[in-house]
C-alpha cells in the first residue's frame, strides 16, 4: 500500500551545506571572495584584469577560473603574477561549491586578502548554485540591452553588487539606463552598483576603492 | 543544464527519506518549483529516468507543482504575478514600486512510497 510522507527539503541543500564550509575556510583565512557571474561576453575576465592591475599593490589577490573548456582566461590573468586555479567543468553550466573546494586546497589562503571567482559565462544557471564566497558580482554589459533584468530575471535575485560595464559604448547603443536600473531594483533593492568601463577604466576605481574597504571590513 | 545536478540532488534526498521509512520502492515524488528558480520539467525528468535507473526510484512519477512569481506593489498594495505586469510596473495604479514575493522555491514536498 502506498505511503505518503512529506520531505520539505531544499533540493540544493547539500550544496548550500558544502558552500557554508568554503565560507568558514575562508573567513578562518581572513580572505574576502567573490563570484563573479554573467554572459559570455560581457566583460569579466577584462573586468577581473582590470581590478586586478588597481589592486595587486594593495592587497594579495588570488584566481579561480571556471569555464566548460580551455585555459584561456587563466593564462590572460595569471600574467599579473597571481595564484590562478583553473576548473574546467567538462561541460557544466555553472560552479558549484563540490568545485570550489577542491580549488581552495591549490590556493595558499593563508597568504591572501581577496579571492577572485569567475564563473562559467552563463545568465541562467550560476544564479542556483552557492559557492560559499561572500559577494556574488553580476557583470552586465551595455552590448546586451537594457531588457536583461526583464527577461533573466532569476540572476539578479541572488547577487550583492552588480557592475554595469562597457558604458563607453552608451553613445553608440541604444541602451536606456533608466529602463534597466529600474528592473534591476525591483528584483533586488540592496544591490550595489557601479557603472564602468573595464577597457578605458573610466568607473573602475570607484569599484576597486569599494573592493580594498570590504577587504579591510573583512579582516577585521 | 543544470537540471541534471538538481536531479540528483532530488534523488538523493527522496532516497534518503525512502530508505529512513524502510520502503521497498518510490511510486511518486512531488516537486516545489518556483518561476525564478529556471528549472525546466522535461529536462528534469530525462534525466531521473536516467539515473533513477537500478535504484528503488526506478519508474516513479515526478510531478512538478509550479509556483508562479508573485511580486507587490508598495505603493497600492496589490499583488500579481510577472506575467501580469509589464516593465515591471504594478498593474493596478501603474507605480513602479514593486518588489518580488516569492518564486525562488526549488524543494521536494513529499514522496510516495510502498
Amino acid at each position: 500500500m502506498t505511503q505518503r510522507i512529506p520531505v520539505v527539503e531544499r533540493i540544493l541543500q547539500a550544496n548550500d551545506n558544502l558552500a557554508d564550509q568554503v565560507r568558514a575556510r575562508l573567513d578562518a583565512a581572513g580572505v574576502l571572495a567573490l563570484n563573479f557571474m554573467a554572459s559570455p561576453g560581457a566583460g569579466k575576465t577584462s573586468l577581473i584584469q582590470a581590478t586586478v592591475a588597481r589592486l595587486r599593490d594593495r592587497l594579495r589577490l588570488g584566481y579561480i577560473d571556471g569555464d566548460i573548456a580551455t585555459t584561456l582566461d587563466a593564462e590572460r590573468v595569471a600574467a599579473y603574477g597571481l595564484p590562478v586555479v583553473q576548473i574546467n567543468t567538462g561541460g557544466d553550466c555553472h560552479l558549484d561549491a563540490t568545485m570550489l573546494s577542491p580549488a581552495l586546497d591549490q590556493l595558499p589562503l593563508a597568504d591572501l586578502d581577496l579571492l577572485l571567482v569567475e564563473n562559467v559565462g552563463n545568465l541562467v544557471c550560476p544564479a542556483n548554485f552557492r559557492l560559499g564566497t561572500h559577494l556574488n558580482v553580476l557583470v552586465a554589459s551595455v552590448p546586451e540591452g537594457d531588457d536583461k533584468p526583464y527577461k533573466y530575471p532569476g540572476i539578479y535575485r541572488g547577487v550583492d553588487v552588480l557592475l554595469l560595464n562597457k558604458m563607453d559604448l552608451l553613445p553608440y547603443i541604444p541602451f536606456d539606463v533608466d529602463r534597466f536600473t529600474h528592473g534591476v531594483r525591483v528584483l533586488n533593492p540592496h544591490l550595489t552598483t557601479f557603472h564602468l568601463s573595464a577597457l578605458h577604466g573610466d568607473g573602475v576605481d570607484a569599484w576597486t576603492d569599494w573592493l580594498v574597504d570590504q577587504a579591510a571590513a573583512a579582516k577585521a | 543544464m543544470h537540471e541534471l545536478a538538481v536531479t540528483q540532488q532530488a534523488l538523493e534526498i527522496a532516497l534518503r527519506h525512502a530508505h529512513a521509512a524502510h520502503a521497498t520502492r518510490i511510486v511518486a515524488i512531488h516537486l516545489v518549483v518556483g518561476q525564478l528558480s529556471s528549472i525546466v520539467d522535461d529536462s528534469v525528468q530525462f534525466y531521473w529516468d536516467a539515473i533513477a535507473h537500478d535504484t528503488i526510484a526506478q519508474g516513479a512519477r515526478l510531478t512538478f507543482t509550479r509556483r508562479p512569481a508573485q511580486l507587490r506593489c508598495t505603493a497600492c498594495g496589490a499583488s500579481f504575478t510577472l506575467a501580469e505586469q509589464q516593465e515591471f510596473r504594478c498593474p493596478v495604479c501603474t507605480a513602479p514600486d514593486i518588489y518580488v514575493n516569492s518564486g525562488d522555491e526549488l524543494y521536494v514536498d513529499s514522496i510516495e512510497i510502498e
